[in-house]
């Protein structure tokens, strides 16, 4: 397969306009902006495009939510937060090939008739703001961006918003209530950002290598990118490869690749002889496999069958020597430290999880900690506003059904098992 | 305070068509230009800007990690990087390291007032693990030696 989000991927000079233009960028806008909106919609409906941001939600379809009364405003908000611990598949795009989102936005745009759109990027990336002011200076001055894109009369404006640190910013309605100036706090659905996102108005809020894929689309045809990779989830998929391999690095590859050619294949295998002992598929949300789950193929529902989740595609490879214990107490440290304090389950709950760890982990546990651990997870799974506290859970209940010998050696004997 | 950056405050504000958008963005400014920290003074005068209630400005301020209010940072800001891929490849090391040469805690400024050591929890660079992040920039693949050198370079700037 060749690439088409990473194939500028180390490459210096490949995120000026002239270069991006030269090897065929822009090419799509101009063949999109001759298309009906509507056609646009339903080519990425046919190519059976799912949200990379990690539930997986046809793009398509999420785009045909939006009201088609040209009298209201509409806005486009590209999710580039990228917080989930393991994921750094956003960053090599913006870094390298800003114009390559930048285009595929303003496809969006067009074909959903919003005049304004906004790239929310974690405040911590620095680099990657830059890149994108400076493309999208570039992307005026060329007339792909302004009023009158490419002389078809489609005005489109297009803005980086910097995060400031809070990984509940990439919750889609968290996001929109950090860009209007509030806490970001998620809000409660319906109603749905499609009817009332940024500024009440109609909102498609799409992650970045979502809207990566959206020129291929355009320019290859909906058939060429369904016929990648399983049919129900096709495409080409960024996996963000870390932990204990020869070779961490994203790879691009076809939805559906299984998770021992990731890591042996592609990865260059385990780091030392160590061997595998567990692999979290899809950011630190997403429950562990282990060594007999390796032939899994990496895609939405197969992952779904497995307990797991593709979630933003990070597979994090633990061999031999990594604790489980201490495994689970890092990802729940996470999760409580950034709880965004708006239900009390999530508030309350996820730092009591990581305190029973950490106490676990440095060998001050208790007999019944592990049921204690148990218990509150049943008290928050599912009763929280959003999915963040399901995540602590999920990752920890992973942890717990595969590796429960663990927990329970550290409760009794304050050590680690073997 | 925020006299002297009137041209990159005008541009914030036409971002967005509510100037309360623009808090985060004002922050930043306000952070920057203030020994990378908030005094109360600093928010007010954001609030006045953006027509917010103080308590507004300083409600967003408190909820965001980057934010630093009341506690002036060193010159140069480290956060170094251990959530579970830093984890795995040596972040604890890293840590120890760096407060060993710094002379100081996580969570404390050098005696100089060059540096300020923090940790954060996943900074999307774990496949160059174990990183942190010295002021705007990210130092990958980090090893004791790489780090003498990246310290001995901040260290000399004036
Ligand atoms: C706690 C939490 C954090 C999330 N973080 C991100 C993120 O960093 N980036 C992202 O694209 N989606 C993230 N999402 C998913 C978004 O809410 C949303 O589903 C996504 O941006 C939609 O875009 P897509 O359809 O293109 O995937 C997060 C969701 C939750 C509940």
């Amino acid at each position: 397969m060749d690439k088409v989000l990473l194939k500028k991927l180390g490459d210096p000079e490949a995120h000026k306009i002239d270069n991006y233009v030269k090897a065929g960028g822009y090419k799509a806008l101009g063949m999109a902006l001759k298309m009906p909106p509507d056609n646009i919609i339903q080519a990425v409906k046919d190519s059976g495009l799912r949200g990379r941001g990690g539930a997986g939600f046809s793009t398509g379809l999420k785009w045909s939510f939006i009201p088609k009364d040209p009298t209201i405003k509409k806005f486009l908000c590209c999710n580039a937060d990228e917080g989930e611990p393991g994921t750094f598949k956003d960053r090599g795009i913006i870094d390298w090939d800003p114009h390559l989102l930048i285009e595929g936005m303003i496809i969006a745009s067009y074909a959903i008739g919003a005049a304004k759109s906004y790239i929310y990027i974690r405040g911590e990336f620095a680099l990657g703001a830059a890149r994108l002011d400076a493309a999208i200076k570039e992307a005026y001055a060329k007339g792909y961006l302004g009023p009158n894109v490419m002389g078809t009369g489609f005005n489109h404006d297009m803005f980086v918003h910097r995060g400031f640190g809070a990984y509940i910013c990439g919750e889609e309605t968290a996001l929109l209530e950090s860009i209007e100036g509030f806490r970001a706090q998620p809000r409660k659905k319906p109603p749905f950002p499609a009817l009332a996102g940024l500024y009440s108005k109609p909102t498609v809020i799409n992650n970045v290598e979502t809207l990566s894929c959206i020129p291929a689309i355009i320019e290859r045809g909906a058939k060429w990118f369904s016929s990648i990779g399983p049919e129900k989830s096709p495409g080409p998929k960024i996996f963000c490869v870390s932990g204990h391999v020869k070779k961490p690095g994203l790879y691009e590859l076809p939805m559906g690749t299984t998770l021992r050619e990731i890591i042996f294949n592609h990865a260059g295998g385990m780091l030392t002889e160590k061997p595998l002992k567990a692999v979290i598929p899809g950011g630190v949300s997403a429950p562990m496999l282990t060594e007999k789950d390796l032939d899994t193929s990496m895609d939405f529902d197969s992952l779904a069958a497995k307990g797991t989740m593709l979630g933003s595609g990070a597979v994090v490879v633990m061999d031999s020597s990594a604790c489980m214990v201490k495994t689970a107490y890092i990802i729940n440290r996470f999760f409580s430290h950034e709880s965004c304090g708006k239900c009390t389950p999530c508030r309350d709950g996820t730092p009591w999880l990581t305190n029973i760890l950490m106490r676990l982990e440095h060998g001050e546990g208790k007999q019944g900690d592990v049921e204690l651990l148990e218990g509150l997870c049943a008290n928050i799974f599912g009763r929280t506003f959003c999915p963040l506290g399901d995540g602590a859970v999920m990752a920890l209940r992973g942890a717990l059904k595969n590796f429960r010998n663990e927990f329970e050696y550290h409760a009794k004997t304050g050590r680690c098992l073997g | 305070m925020l006299e002297n950056v009137k041209d990159e405050i005008q541009g914030v504000l036409k971002k967005y068509p509510d100037k309360k958008s623009a808090v985060m963005d004002m922050l930043r400014i306000a952070q920057r230009e203030a020994s990378g920290h908030l005094t109360k003074e600093a928010m007010d005068e954001i609030a006045g800007l953006l027509g917010m209630p103080p308590v507004e400005v300083h409600a967003a301020a408190a909820f965001y990690t980057m934010c630093r209010i009341n506690m002036p940072a060193g010159k140069h800001r480290v956060w170094v990087c251990r959530n579970l891929p830093c984890s795995l490849m040596g972040a604890e090391h890293i840590i120890k390291y760096l407060e060993k040469k710094l002379g100081i805690k996580t969570g404390e400024t050098t005696h100089d007032l060059k540096f300020t050591l923090d940790t954060a929890e996943c900074l999307g660079s774990c496949g160059t693990a174990p990183m942190m992040q010295v002021d705007d920039d990210y130092f990958e693949n980090l090893t004791e030696s790489k780090i003498d050198e990246i310290l001995a370079a901040k260290g000399r700037e004036s």
